[in-house]
């Protein structure tokens, strides 16, 4: 069977660079908190900065959800293939 | 003299009784009354035929065939024994060449030597 | 609103928590928990992050900073974000080690070292009073806004924040202290919290809805208002965002919802494990974003629609106050108070855990000096006790803190000075959790670095002490002194931890927490042999090389393990004081144990979980015991039993072999004879004398039969006893005489002490003289001397009765043999002498029991000798 290795493969990359990811984006969110203050704070003390930081923080719970989601997602395909493979891990 | 028959038994009753028995046949009855000192009996005395009881004080019966058997002098230890026994039990005295229970028969007794002895 | 409907109110709100804690506590105790460990009362339980400080304070925080409130939501905002790899391994690795509070995650990361939990103890409280203060302010200014008439301006209002703190304090308690979980976990607590969540968040969103819609012209108008604000004089200024600042604050609350005693009781302690977060995760900065995204169009319009110099710390109340919506003024009211008891309800709870788990107890146990394990209703009752001690404690500081400071303003900042002494705490518990290298000694140096540099820079001049640090101008006064009692407990704890050198407790702990591993399943790994051997060494020096070895591995094996190294658990470690204390003394165990294994047997956890474990181990092993008992005695009466039967069939087949032969030979002469008799040859003097044989050795015959009839009269206790007054000289007279028959032939010199035979006894006469006539007949049979004679001596003991010798002067009985005379058909010699079964002595024995005396053989006498004991009485005869 040529095409579970594959799957398998698959199924765990795509569990690592979901991990990646899950690590990656608190870094990213404090980026795009923080340069836009020390870069231009008078511009965004006000309406604009109201719409950006909330827009920002209504992206990552999205984010997070989604991610979340994935994450969970993948490893439960994760559980399944170590109960066939236990290499697969 | 070579008696024919030595007799080893503590009970002067039985004893007298048995030579009274086997003396009328015409045999020659020694007596030895102690377990102790029965080995040595038979080997002074030579008899042809060897009536053991038991149940002896100081040495058991059974114990004197033994050393009767184990005897170096093959002829010796291949006397013919008639073992008798009061305790109706039979087996502690496998190696005799005959067992006769107390109370026994006088004709079985008279028919058992004969046998015996003429083996 | 008049005061007593508000009060009402109020009481009724309060009775629905106590209400719905008091149930939940009861659907958990039947183990019904499946809705209130759903992820999502989870994610509600956190959010006493939004505390009064939020509630109404955010709002004010806006009017005078702008965008900077949103900090204290975001930097959480961020810490979430990593909740997968982040705090889901925080609360796998707390969980792990059973952490009850952060002071305790920072002791048992170090070393189990509890001086640094009572550091870490003692600024959660000097952080926590204030903040306390600032919500029972909270609740009191609401009060005094919305109670639209006042019953007694002083006493009444001024007791608000007492009657506040005192209620909080009973339900904390109630629902606070009810057991003392191993898990540390309160369902009551958490539920009604979650309810106090939804609360909350229904009455600011409700607000927000109101405000927006309502007073403003939809989310447009408010968006250009806040443009607005730009050119307004009263926000220009304060609303233009400082990065400096912006940073810090950042920083300072995403460390916060880390190490806030009250963030880590609900996030940490409360959870039952790290799934929940995959839903909290996303769901809990939602329900930030919820309550701070009407925060600035309140701020807007609160200072445009009120009057100038209305306090904005209150426009969430003033607002619909001022626009007549009485319900919803009500709601925020409830919302308000709210947030303020849920906060103060788990932070009371964290902040008593924290002081009594790592001040009481251990201080405590100082001062009695109790041997770990020991006295465990004791110790459970003290630790609750002394929560509930904590908890009012910690209720009264707050109020006489409210009461002191008087004033509004010096509270405002209590949440950020609150939130930066607990920071203080986040660079040892994040090296810690990330950097093995990270040792007490650099958790000690950076610990108290920023508490100090936090005492002088931001709480002493927060409540008026001390000045500001002296900055350049243009920084931030309480940004410089964040970014520098951080940068300096960081570098402290970095730099001290890089030279020093953490001792094996801590390298395990270390490993542990940085690798995540079970610090007792994998023992080998966690818990290696470094720090059995040292106690190993140690208690050989205490018992002896070979003692030690096998006590360890005794206990080696009873883990399961091979070799002589135990795993460490709390339960050897104290069985090994206890131990040792045997030997050595409790405290000098206790030193010594302290310092081979680095104090493990001191946090209160370990305590605990020891009598727990010793008390459930001693019912156990009381049950298998009694049950062990209780089969060994059947097995030992089942084999008594059946040692009895073989033995008893064992006898009984001896026994009848005896009788058949006793009965065989004098039966083999009389019909050996008999048969003789019939021969008509034989001689009548022949003939005369065999009948006399016969007659002989049937009376052989009776006299054994009689001998077992009486042997078996007398052992079967049935024998009649005819007591009478006899004189023993009569008895020894009639014997002598009687016995005489036997061996007639001998003559025996018998030696008889005459004047001291006149003795009367009390007894059965004839069988006396039985025994008598047996004694003195074996002594004529037996005895072989040449010139035979025979002594008999009697005498009366002090205790009555009599005492019988008879010895003879033969060569006496063989002492190997001398136990055997008494047994049946032991006859010592050929049956001719005899003349009997060999049952005289038995049947001797077996009537002096009857007549409660005894006959013996006496040893070393020149011949044989046997003594014959009677008592005064026979049994039985009374009077």
């Amino acid at each position: 069977m040529p095409e579970r290795p594959l799957f398998l493969e698959r199924a765990s990359f795509r569990r690592r660079r979901l991990g990646d990811a899950a690590r990656i984006l608190p870094v990213l969110a404090m980026i795009l908190m923080l340069v836009p203050v020390w870069w231009m704070p008078a511009s965004i003390s006000f309406a604009t900065g109201a719409v950006w930081f909330f827009g920002l923080w209504a992206a990552l719970i999205a984010g997070v959800f989604a991610l979340h989601r994935a994450l969970l997602r993948a490893e439960a395909i994760a559980i399944r293939a170590a109960e066939v493979d236990p290499d697969a891990l | 003299m070579q008696p024919d028959i030595l007799m080893i038994e503590d009970e002067p009753n039985i004893a007298e009784a048995v030579r009274f028995i086997l003396s009328r046949d015409g045999w020659q009855v020694d007596l030895h009354v102690d377990g102790a000192g029965g080995i040595e009996a038979i080997m002074d005395r030579r008899p042809r035929l060897v009536i053991l009881d038991l149940m002896l004080p100081n040495r058991s019966g059974a114990e004197i065939l033994l050393d009767l058997r184990r005897a170096q002098d093959r002829s010796l230890a291949a006397t013919p024994v008639l073992m008798l026994t009061a305790r109706g039990d039979t087996e502690a005295a496998e190696q005799a060449d005959a067992v006769l229970a107390k109370p026994f028969d006088n004709e079985e007794l008279r028919r058992m030597v004969r046998r015996l002895i003429h083996a | 609103m008049p005061f007593e409907a508000l009060l009402a109110t109020c009481l009724c709100y309060v009775a629905l928590m106590f209400g719905v804690a008091y149930a939940a506590d009861r659907a958990a105790a039947a183990g019904h928990v499946r809705w209130l460990d759903h992820p999502l009362v989870y994610t509600l339980s956190l959010s006493v992050y939004c505390s009064a400080w939020t509630f109404y304070g955010a709002v004010g925080y806006a009017s005078r900073s702008g965008l900077e409130f949103a900090t204290i939501y975001l930097g959480p905002t961020i810490v979430f974000t990593g909740a997968w790899w982040g705090l889901r391994r925080l609360v796998r690795v707390a969980r792990m080690h059973h952490v009850t509070s952060v002071a305790d995650l920072i002791s048992a990361r170090f070393g189990k070292s509890n001086r640094l939990a009572a550091i870490v103890t003692l600024i959660a409280v000097i952080a926590s009073t204030p903040y306390i203060a600032l919500q029972l302010q909270s609740v009191r200014l609401s009060f005094e806004l919305f109670a639209t008439s006042r019953p007694d301006e002083g006493g009444a209002l001024g007791g608000t924040a007492m009657w506040v703190a005192g209620g909080l304090a009973l339900f904390t308690i109630l629902f606070g202290t009810r057991n003392l979980a191993a898990d540390e976990r309160h369902h009551g607590v958490v539920t009604a919290i979650a309810l106090e969540a939804l609360v909350k968040l229904v009455a600011f969103l409700a607000l927000g809805v109101f405000v927006v819609w309502g007073l403003a012209d939809g989310p447009v108008d408010v968006l250009r208002r806040v443009g607005d604000a730009a050119q307004d004089p009263r926000f220009a200024d304060g609303w233009v965002l400082r990065p400096d600042r912006w940073t810090a604050l950042i920083l300072v609350s995403g460390a916060a919802i880390l190490t806030l005693p009250r963030m880590f009781q609900v996030m940490v302690v409360e959870a039952a494990d790290e799934d929940r977060l995959h839903v909290a995760g996303w769901a809990f900065p939602a329900y930030l974003f919820a309550m701070s995204f009407f925060v600035l169009p309140i701020a807007v319009m609160g200072a445009e629609i009120l009057p100038e110099g209305a306090n904005p710390d209150l426009y969430v109340l003033t607002l619909p106050a001022a626009a007549g919506q009485d319900m919803l003024a009500l709601l925020v009211f409830l919302g308000g108070f709210s947030a303020a008891t849920s906060m103060v309800v788990v932070c009371a709870i964290a902040v008593a855990t924290m002081v009594s788990n790592h001040w009481l107890v251990p201080g405590w146990l100082a001062l009695r000096r109790i041997p770990a394990g020991e006295g465990t209703d004791d110790l459970r009752g003290f630790v609750l006790n002394a929560r509930r001690i904590a908890i009012l404690a910690i209720m009264a500081a707050g109020w006489t803190y409210h009461q002191a400071s008087g004033g509004a303003a010096a509270l405002a900042t209590m949440g950020l000075v609150a939130f930066t002494g607990m920071a203080q705490v986040l660079p040892a518990m994040l090296g810690g959790l990330l950097w093995r290298g990270a040792n007490r000694k650099g958790a000690y140096a950076g610990i108290c670095t920023g508490f100090a540099l936090w005492m002088a820079l931001i709480f002493l001049p927060s409540v008026g002490m001390g000045g500001d640090l002296p900055v350049p101008a243009g920084v931030d006064p309480w940004t410089a002194a964040v970014a520098l009692s951080l940068a300096l407990n960081t570098a402290a704890f970095i730099g001290v931890s890089i030279f020093g050198f953490p001792d094996p407790v801590e390298r395990l702990q270390g490993l542990s927490f940085v690798s995540a591993v079970e610090p007792i399943r994998h023992s080998r790994m966690a818990r290696g042999d470094d720090r059995a051997e040292p106690l190993l060494a140690m208690a050989r020096r205490v018992w002896g090389t070979d003692a030690a070895l096998r006590y360890f591995q005794a206990e080696a094996q009873a883990q399961g393990k091979s070799g002589y190294l135990p795993d460490l658990t709390p339960r050897f470690l104290t069985a090994l004081e206890r131990r040792l204390a045997g030997s050595i003394g409790s405290a000098t165990a206790h030193a010594m144990i302290d310092r081979v294994a680095g104090g493990v047997a001191l946090t209160v956890a370990d305590l605990l979980q020891v009598a727990d474990e010793a008390q459930r181990a001693k019912e156990e092993t009381q049950r298998l015991e009694a049950a062990r008992a209780e089969l060994a005695r059947t097995a030992r009466q089942l084999r008594e039993v059946n040692d009895k039967l073989t033995a008893l069939s064992i006898q009984k087949d001896a026994f009848l072999g005896q009788i058949s032969h006793e009965l065989r030979t004098p039966m083999t002469s009389v019909k050996a004879f008999s048969e003789i008799l019939k021969d008509p040859s034989i001689t009548p003097e022949e003939r005369s004398r065999f009948a006399q044989i016969i007659h002989t050795e049937a009376g052989r015959l009776t006299r054994i039969l009689d001998d077992l009839l009486d042997l078996s009269v007398l052992e079967g206790g049935r024998a009649q006893l005819t007591v009478t007054a006899a004189n023993l000289h009569d008895l020894i007279t009639r014997a002598l005489a009687a016995a005489s028959a036997t061996r007639p032939e001998r003559s025996f010199v018998i030696d008889r002490d005459l004047p001291a035979e006149h003795l009367g006894v009390i007894t059965d006469a004839d069988r006396l003289l039985q025994v008598l006539i047996n004694v003195i007949g074996n002594a004529r049979k037996y005895c072989d001397a040449p010139h035979p004679a025979m002594r008999i001596r009697v005498r009366r003991p002090e205790a009555g009765g009599a005492v019988i010798d008879v010895v003879d002067n033969g060569s006496g009985i063989d002492a190997g043999r001398q136990s055997l005379i008494f047994e049946k058909f032991s006859r010592l010699n050929d049956p001719a002498k005899a003349g009997g079964a060999g049952l005289g002595l038995a049947i001797c024995k077996e009537i002096m029991a009857a007549l409660g005396g005894s006959i013996s053989y006496l040893p070393g006498q020149g011949g044989a000798a046997f003594r014959v004991v009677l008592p005064a009485r026979p049994p039985g005869q009374a009077g």
